[in-house]
């Protein structure tokens, strides 16, 4: 499983990272696309969306189900890849690099920096 | 406790992914669902589905029985035959569907799904007739189902070519299967050139192996339940307890090529003279916006609801989310636009004809 070290992660296995200004980039991990299988389908948030963390704000759908991703951040969507709407499958290819939005606001206080996380797959199997 | 079949062993070190399905701990998936839906439509697919319920039916009063439990005709019916149908409750609603399989005058073979298998051995064992003996053999036996355009040329690499049975619900027994003695009809359930193998459990293991290994430069894979559904959904093959159950009458759900009206009496055929035509039908449902719809979701044509879906998701070869679906025949027409409440969400449909994937010959 991989886990970069600059990343930031949830026990809902979210990725997010630091932009400037406040804002947060967020996404899905390679351990979570790795469990939920071949991804077909994501309902994207829409810009100005208000998140609150650990609260859905964004699904995705595998060919058996449908799951929800959680904020990390409480705050307001400031823009949204857009990319992924055609081609939700780059959330398996890609996890680190298909982002699903940009968020402006506060983290969640119980993220894990990369170790952490690892540790807390290899527990969840 | 969920039960074991004689290939979890072998399951858990190819690496499926483990779920408990029908009381059995299955596969759902090996490596990915849509690559194993892809080599079954493309290639050949190996499937354990040894959780699937055997019942042997025999004597002098079995006919009789199979004639008065299911809404098939068993008259007329060669040996080396299989014979689908569903079997109903004195209502019209739905037991479960199976397959016989006729051995002898009084001698058949009867392959029930497995979330059923308890609740069809008591219900069948009720309605017997006099001189016809069930055995419930489940535990005895395993089966693989072999499919994909590739299926007879793996067999053939293990049996020879006479062995595999002609015709579609065609079968022979007693045949030689890289060592393994084996039952082979030529039946499935993905709505692709196929075979299943029924075996003794304990051999089980030993023919999947073979199968893999010969199969292995014709890219055979094993699969899972996950595709076993994709690929059964795409050739519009109903599933009990999604298309039908005990709510539901086989006419309803568009099986009534497999209920004979004619015939002088079987269980549910009153119930279903009474009640005449069919006041709801299943039809395809193909998703013209955005989402995926599943099952158990609520149709609406302009905002009065008219059904509910009974399974859908992405189709791999169709490609698109598609969707199968009870509703009011008055708005069954190709074409008819709808809806569905896809978990608060008002989902675009619109009404296609099934099945969604035919095989080409």
């Amino acid at each position: 499983m991989n886990a970069p070290q600059e990343l930031k992660y949830t026990k809902s296995h979210e990725w997010i990272r630091e932009e400037e200004g406040g804002i947060w980039t967020v996404g899905i991990t390679d351990f979570a696309q790795d469990q939920l299988g071949s991804l077909v389908f994501i309902n994207l948030p829409a810009e100005g969306d208000d998140t609150e963390a650990g609260e859905p704000f964004c699904d995705v759908e595998s060919v058996k189900a449908a799951s929800d991703v959680m904020a990390p951040v409480t705050g307001t969507v400031v823009e949204v890849n857009e990319e992924l709407e055609d081609a939700p499958e780059k959330l398996n290819e890609d996890p680190y690099g298909a982002w699903i939005a940009r968020i402006e606001g506060t983290p969640a206080d119980d993220l894990m920096d990369a170790d952490a996380y690892a540790a807390f797959c290899e527990e969840e199997g | 406790m969920d039960k074991k079949t004689p290939l979890y062993e072998a399951h858990v070190r190819l690496g499926g992914k483990i779920v408990p399905f029908a009381g059995y701990l299955m596969p759902v998936q090996y490596t990915d669902i849509l690559k194993e839906h892809a080599a079954v439509r493309t290639g050949v697919g190996l499937f354990d589905v040894s959780h699937m319920g055997e019942f042997l039916l025999s004597g002098p009063g079995a006919f009789a029985s199979l004639q008065h439990l299911l809404t098939n005709d068993y008259a007329n019916m060669p040996e080396g035959r299989v014979r689908y149908s569903p079997m109903c409750y004195e209502n019209g609603g739905v037991v479960d569907d199976l397959l016989v399989y006729r051995r002898g005058a009084e001698d058949y073979l009867i392959v029930v799904n497995a979330s059923n298998k308890d609740k069809d051995f008591e219900w069948m064992s009720a309605h017997l007739c006099e001189g016809a003996v069930l055995e419930d053999i489940s535990e005895k036996v395993g089966e693989i189902a072999v499919q994909g355009p590739l299926s007879g040329e793996l067999l053939q690499k293990l049996t020879a070519p006479e062995n595999l049975p002609e015709k579609y619900y065609w079968f022979v027994e007693q045949k030689d299967v890289a060592g393994v003695t084996c039952l082979i009809s030529q039946t499935g359930y993905t709505g692709e050139y196929g075979f299943e193998l029924y075996c003794r459990a304990e051999e089980t293991e030993k023919l999947w192996n073979a199968l893999l290994e010969a199969g292995a430069d014709l890219g055979a894979v094993p699969c899972g339940l996950g595709c076993r559904d994709t690929l059964r959904l795409e050739a519009s093959m109903p599933l009990y307890g999604h298309e039908m159950d005990e709510n539901v009458t086989p006419l309803e759900t568009g099986l009534g090529f497999a209920v004979k009206l004619g015939k002088e009496e079987f269980i549910g055929r009153e119930a279903l003279l009474a009640a005449g035509d069919p006041k709801i039908c299943r039809v395809g449902l193909k998703v013209t916006g955005r989402g995926i719809v599943r099952e158990h979701m609520d149709v609406f044509a302009d905002g009065a609801q008219v059904g509910h879906t009974t399974s859908g998701t992405v189709l791999p070869t169709v490609g698109g989310a598609h969707a199968m679906a009870l509703i009011d025949k008055a708005f069954s027409a190709p074409g008819t636009p709808l809806t569905v409440n896809v978990r608060g969400r008002e989902v675009a449909v619109e009404v296609e004809p099934l099945p969604f994937y035919r095989r080409k010959k």
